[in-house]
């Protein structure tokens, strides 16, 4: 009896030391990285879906643009092959998603831009509702990604403080990797829609 | 200390900066940083915007300003739909409208609740044929006034407000909580005279202060129903922000 008596208080002693160095917080904060990482993921699937019928619309309009919808159609297998696993945002894992996205946005950009050489196509209904739904999507997917890395920010600052460090270091909460500025992104040609 | 004040200026001059950027949350739909609607248009459009959110509980906010400056136009118009909180918080029905006016850009951001019935092509549509050809003519009320009628076509009906206000409603709430406690304040009294039996002076002198008290809950009551009758009274106003979100939706154009 003595013993489980000592049981219960052991566990409870645990418990309300484990929620002080804030292994419940760090949860709730494991949790919202995980969520915004969902939505990143989701805007970018969104973007992949509208490719092929960017690709067939452009295709009809702008028969010697062979090279560059070529490019488009392979960046985007590429960067569907790759996804994270939540549990997994490591930097190497996000460095190589990051790449392959950003090799489908630079496709997509010169797409874009050479679509200007094309005032029939820009005029037809088709096409302009596909680049307002392409603008709407790389504004999500800006405005997701942001939202995903401040996430990050809060986690990691939280995971690095005392005592969660503590804390974080027995239950396993590692640091998690966040979206890197593109390099030579204030470079890349800006897309008028 | 001359250093200190130096630095002191700077910092508060950098708030100011940053203040600039994002306007601080009004307290109107129809925000004019620039002058360019007169009084009655702005009051016009005010008022068409709050008749609509008060059916709908779906705000459209408005904001002119001169220049989003590094932003782009749609970050920007995000950002400030953010911090306003446009929209109701549950629903994120929001829809902030930004004019850049010296940047000739205008972008519409619809909060994730209105995504559906306004999906980004609408909102392109809407600057297209109701914005841009009046904004070009340099007729900006007219633009607005066109683009939100098409807004209000394209998302009446998807929400409805569920809480309107209305002056009878609150009104009412209070009321009854005051005549609750006046129908307990009277038992409790009852049950105290029925039970003491003392000398009649002592029962008077209770029957003064439950009298007293009695006084000072309807007086409380009757302030503060005053309070929400002033409420209410204004009911032709904007309510307040519901504190509603945006994920990036929406279109943009220059004119």
């Amino acid at each position: 009896m003595k013993k489980v008596v000592l049981v219960v208080v052991g566990v409870l002693v645990l418990l309300v030391a484990v929620s002080g160095c804030g292994y419940n917080g760090l949860i709730k904060m494991d949790e919202d990285v995980k969520t915004k990482w969902a939505q990143v993921e989701t805007q970018y699937q969104r973007r992949s879906d509208l490719i092929p019928n960017l690709v067939s619309t452009v295709k009809g309009a702008a028969k010697f643009e062979q090279t560059t919808l070529t490019q488009v159609i392979e960046a985007r297998s590429k960067a569907s092959q790759i996804t994270i696993d939540p549990d997994k945002l490591t930097e190497e894992n996000m460095q190589k998603y990051q790449a392959a996205q950003g090799q489908l946005s630079q496709a997509l950009g010169k797409l874009m831009v050479l679509t200007e050489n094309y005032p029939e196509l820009k005029a037809t209904q088709q096409f302009s509702e596909l680049s307002a739904q392409l603008e709407g999507t790389e504004n999500r997917i800006a405005v997701s990604r942001k939202d995903f890395n401040e996430s990050v920010q809060t986690y990691n600052t939280k995971v690095r403080s005392f005592p969660n460090n503590l804390t974080a270091g027995i239950f396993g909460f590692s640091q998690k990797a966040a979206f890197k500025a593109e390099a030579g992104s204030q470079n890349a040609p800006k897309v008028e829609f | 200390m001359k250093k200190l004040l130096i630095a002191l200026f700077l910092i508060s001059s950098s708030y100011a900066g940053f203040a600039q950027d994002f306007p601080a949350k009004p307290s109107t739909l129809v925000n004019d940083y620039t002058n360019t609607l007169s009084t009655a248009q702005k009051q016009q459009l005010e008022q068409k915007l709050i008749t609509f959110g008060d059916s709908s509980s779906t705000q459209i906010a408005i904001a002119i300003v001169k220049t989003v400056g590094d932003y782009d136009i749609n970050e920007y118009a995000l950002g400030l739909g953010r911090k306003w909180g446009v929209g109701q918080a549950g629903k994120n029905n929001g829809i902030m409208i930004v004019v850049a006016l010296g940047d000739r850009k205008i972008s519409i951001q619809t909060g994730y609740g209105v995504e559906g019935v306004l999906p980004d092509i609408y909102a392109k549509r809407i600057i297209e044929n109701d914005i841009k050809p009046a904004f070009k003519a340099g007729n900006y009320y007219q633009g607005l006034e066109d683009g939100t009628t098409s807004i209000i076509k394209y998302t009446r009906g998807e929400y409805k407000n569920e809480a309107p206000k209305s002056k009878n409603n609150k009104g009412g709430g209070i009321g009854s909580i005051v005549i609750l406690i006046v129908i307990i304040a009277v038992i409790v009294a009852l049950i105290k005279r029925g039970g003491g039996g003392g000398g009649g002076q002592v029962i008077g002198g209770r029957g003064v202060s439950n009298a007293l008290f009695l006084g000072m809950l309807l007086g409380s009551g009757r302030s503060s129903g005053g309070g929400w009758g002033g409420g209410g009274s204004s009911a032709g106003g904007f309510g307040g922000f519901g504190g509603g979100s945006f994920g990036g939706g929406g279109s943009s154009g220059s004119w």
